[in-house]
């Protein structure tokens, strides 16, 4: 089926079967593939993509679903300020090790502080509960998070 | 100012917080297919058949390989070699590889695999260790399906036991963890026109991983080339493992001359690979009323599975920690690792020895309160000190900075025995070791190459034999390259691991990376500083032993010159700035009738103290905060130290009180996705409290010893001990589940924590 959607701010046409996981949409043939398949369960939210704004996972939605709306991948980060501020505070805090979850949780993690610029510990946590990560034990994704909501905050207040 | 020592980035942070396509499933080939592997249906059984009609009328089936195909030589050796690449006429565990199957999609690849038959005529499986052990019938493995038998002989135990005034004795049980790093198994083969071949993909080993390909595509060396992609965490699971998916996109590739891709389904990945041992310990240990450990009885059993893998020296590890830090004069230590029909049991951060150490930390707060001292009294009591003799008999004559991590944690912690606290609420200390390196198991292996390669315009690219797999290695050996030559960071890569640029370094395991390849860049850029140093006292009108090398300048006594202008005059004198490096580990020793010897070249401490709450209600365990202190030599970069530690410690509360895969009478896997195996989420993070001690290592580079294992390894005794000290249950089998919590405290009866706290132990 014919597919108009808006990926990573640009506006997008694609014939794909409606049928096709927008995982595989998106690394088979728009060739993005920071997105990441931990499970295609919808279990690790390695694949996490934000779909009109909302975090899902990609590997449980279906291509006919996003025609008409707007996505944005890891790939779109550096056009949304939340995933970029998220981006950098991941690297100097320590928050990747081997890196296979960042993508999700960086994505998962901007749904959040685009509503969301005052957070607590437990919000976060809960927030992320469905982003697997099996390396960093979540204290410094925790904090990067933080980091990310006071910069935004601040940078705001300029 | 140097970098060592300093909390410097990820070199790899910015591209992998990018989506850059640097994993090995996001690597894609020209005309390249899609492999998927046929496994057996039962846990023991002859094949009879493979019934494939159907599968090989799907659309863009390719072929099928069976072990009839293999060119070269149907085994994958990891130590022993008992395990084949592709079963022949028997298999031995549910999810056994017996044929590949190849395809132009990966869709298609996985149904036809599915479609493949193995038509098999089932036997009645060896599940139990302990019933498999000398078998009468049934032989997995050798006569007796023991994989190895070890032993420690010291002192005389029975006399000992006699003189002690308090005895306890256990029986401690753990299960299989899951590895579940978040990238599945994945590796591309990509044939050469000139006849060689070239694997990348997700891995701890690459020569292992060649190893493997030459001897089932019967090639040599130097024609097959394995490199490794990104590596989305492995923790062990990734050390042998990868050995066998290289082979399953190898032998196809090779065939049809093509390039082949292999990626495992996550359910896949949790049936057919590795895991930690599940383990009994049988656990008798004495003291006197002096407080002071006397004597010690082990037996330890863990569950190999059907091939040999890695067991036999998970076995040697396990043993050697048996013991725990402590000195002791009489000691009895008897270990087996047993053949059943499951899934090869193989590495996992701590390598045998989280599961004797959950027994011995438990063991160790039961003799303390039996003898009225509490537990932190008791361990200063008995921790191995300076100058003190392990349980292999090996004097401990540097870098022990155990004392220092117990102090620190009861420092920072603010934490006393016996202090008041919240209803309900439990301190649990563990001290723990570990032996850095391979150690006298692994002794052929304990050497490392690196290459250093100094540019004209200043930058330097090394490359090493050991992988980046999330630890940070990357990050720390650029920095000790920067500081060694005396340029920026920002100057200095990696090239990723390639069994073409350094000679066979070993494996990417025992948290050996930092303190081989480390010394073997020491040792490649010295042969370079030789060369900037001899360059720059010609032009300083010094000799070359004068001059030092740092921050950006090479420096005579009295003058300077910025590394720049050096390097450059060095290029124009054609003086030749690259180098090899080369690192053999100092010797260790052992013998196999006592188990006595200088088991591991040095050792790695750490304490953990684990303040919990248990609901009463309902068994569960609230993990509120964990101090963490570790003597790592030196930090080269504190903050991925740091990481290291949550990380380890996430891990083991996880193997404390969630994470178990279970296995039904027939030998198959029951919790075989992330929604029932129980993994923590951030939702179940606890503060951590992370605390680096510096005793250094005379012969790691920068004094550095390895330790990314030990943050894991003393967490679920430190909960279990905390558990106890809450609510007065004891829990020997893992994980603590607030089923077994809710149980104990039921089957108690209404009796308060404190009357059940004087029940016996015996």
């Amino acid at each position: 089926m014919k597919l108009t959607f808006k990926l990573n701010g640009k506006k997008t046409l694609i014939d794909a079967p409606g049928n096709m996981r927008l995982i595989d949409l998106l690394r088979e043939r728009l060739e993005l593939t920071g997105t990441k398949e931990g499970c295609g369960k919808g279990e690790c939210g390695a694949c996490t993509v934000l779909l009109d704004n909302q975090a899902v996972c990609s590997c449980l939605v279906l291509s006919a679903q996003i025609d008409g709306r707007s996505l944005i991948t890891i790939e779109g980060a550096e056009k949304m300020k939340e995933a970029e501020a998220l981006r950098t505070a991941f690297a100097e805090t320590g928050a990747i090790q081997c890196g296979f979850c960042t993508p999700g949780m960086i994505l998962s993690a901007a749904a959040l502080l685009r509503t969301h610029r005052k957070l607590s510990a437990a919000q976060i946590k809960r927030h992320l509960a469905g982003n697997l990560c099996r390396c960093t034990g979540y204290s410094k994704i925790i904090e990067a998070v933080e980091a990310a909501a006071i910069k935004l905050k601040n940078g705001k207040r300029k | 100012m140097s970098v060592i020592g300093k909390k410097v980035v990820r070199r790899e942070a910015s591209a992998k917080s990018s989506g850059a396509g640097l994993f090995t499933d996001d690597i894609k080939i020209n005309g390249m297919l899609h492999a998927a592997v046929v496994r057996s249906p039962v846990a023991r059984g002859r094949i009879i058949r493979l019934e494939s009609d159907s599968a090989r009328r799907l659309a863009g089936f390719e072929g099928l390989f069976t072990y009839k195909d293999i060119p070269g030589r149907n085994s994958v050796p990891i130590v022993i070699d008992d395990q084949p690449c592709l079963a022949e006429n028997k298999v031995n565990y549910i999810g056994e590889p017996v044929a590949v199957v190849v395809a132009r999609t990966r869709e298609t690849a996985r149904k036809a695999a599915q479609m493949v038959k193995v038509v098999c005529r089932e036997q009645p499986p060896l599940l139990d260790p302990e019933k498999a052990k000398n078998h009468s019938r049934i032989h997995l493995f050798g006569d007796d399906n023991i994989f190895k038998h070890m032993r420690i002989r010291r002192g005389d135990v029975e006399a000992a036991f006699r003189d002690c005034d308090v005895i306890v004795e256990n029986e401690y049980k753990t299960p299989y963890q899951e590895h579940a790093y978040i990238e599945p198994q994945a590796m591309i083969a990509v044939p050469n026109p000139d006849g060689t071949i070239d694997i990348s993909g997700s891995m701890q080993c690459p020569f292992y991983v060649r190893k493997a390909v030459t001897t089932v595509l019967g090639l040599s060396d130097s024609t097959v080339r394995v490199i490794q992609c990104a590596t989305g965490g492995a923790f062990g699971g990734k050390e042998d493992v990868p050995s066998l998916v290289a082979c399953q996109a190898a032998l196809p590739a090779w065939l049809l001359k093509k390039p082949v891709k292999i990626v495992y389904d996550r359910t896949e990945d949790m049936i057919c690979t590795s895991k930690r041992h599940p383990a009994i310990v049988r656990y008798k240990s004495g003291a006197t009323k002096d407080g002071i450990l006397r004597a010690v009885e082990v037996e330890y059993i863990i569950d190999g599975g059907a091939y040999a893998t890695l067991s036999t020296v998970v076995l040697f590890r396990g043993t050697v920690h048996s013991v725990g830090p402590y000195r002791c004069e009489n000691i009895k230590v008897d270990s087996y690792a047993v053949a059943t029909n499951k899934v090869p049991a193989g590495a996992f951060r701590g390598f045998g020895s989280p599961q004797v150490l959950f027994a011995v930390e438990s063991q160790m707060d039961q003799l303390a309160e039996r003898l009225g001292l509490d537990p932190l009294e008791f361990r200063r009591r008995n921790i191995l000190k300076r100058n003190d003799l392990t349980a292999t008999g090996q004097k401990l004559e540097y870098s022990v900075g155990l004392e220092e991590t117990l102090e620190r944690v009861v420092q920072v912690s603010g934490w006393k025995p016996g202090q008041e606290k919240e209803n309900d609420t439990g301190y649990g200390l563990s001290t723990i070791f570990y032996g850095v390196g391979l150690g006298a198991g692994g002794k052929h292996l304990a050497r490392t190459g690196a290459a250093v390669i100094l540019n004209a315009d200043g930058s330097a690219t090394f490359s090493v034999g050991t992988t980046e797999i999330g630890q940070g290695m990357t990050t720390v050996l650029s920095q000790i390259v920067a500081d060694q030559l005396g340029i920026p960071l920002e100057w200095v890569s990696m090239i990723p691991t390639d069994t073409s640029r350094v000679p066979d370094s070993g494996p990417t395991v025992a948290s050996r990376s930092t303190t081989m390849s480390g010394n073997a860049l020491l040792d490649a850029c010295r042969k370079i500083r030789r060369q900037l140093a001899e360059e720059a006292a010609s032009r300083l009108n010094c000799r070359p032993e004068e001059i030092t090398i740092d921050d950006g300048f090479v420096r005579s006594k009295t003058k300077s010159l910025p590394i720049l202008e050096v390097i450059k005059s060095c290029v124009a004198h054609r003086r030749c700035l690259a180098a090899d490096g080369w690192h053999v580990s100092p010797p260790t020793s052992w013998d196999d009738e006592t188990g006595q010897g200088d088991a591991y070249v040095v050792y790695s401490w750490a304490t953990n103290l684990a303040l919990v709450k248990v609901d009463r209600e309902t068994g569960e365990v609230d993990v509120r905060k964990i101090w963490a202190a570790h003597d790592i030599g030196k930090a080269i970069n504190p903050a991925l130290a740091a990481g290291q530690i949550e990380g380890g410690a996430l891990q083991g509360l996880g193997y404390a009180l969630m994470e178990e895969a279970a296995v039904d009478s027939n030998g198959r896997l029951l919790n075989t996705e992330f929604s029932t195996y129980i993994l923590p989420t951030a939702e179940d993070q606890p503060e951590i409290i992370p605390e680096i001690v510096e005793h250094p290592y005379p012969d790691g580079p920068y004094g550095a010893k390895g330790f990314g294992e030990q943050p894991l390894m003393g967490i679920a005794p430190a909960i279990a001990n905390a558990v106890y000290d809450a609510v007065g249950v004891r829990i020997k089998d893992l994980p603590i589940t607030p089923e077994k919590i809710w149980r104990a405290l039921h089957d108690r009866g209404k009796s308060s924590p404190q009357e059940s706290k004087t029940g016996k132990n015996r």
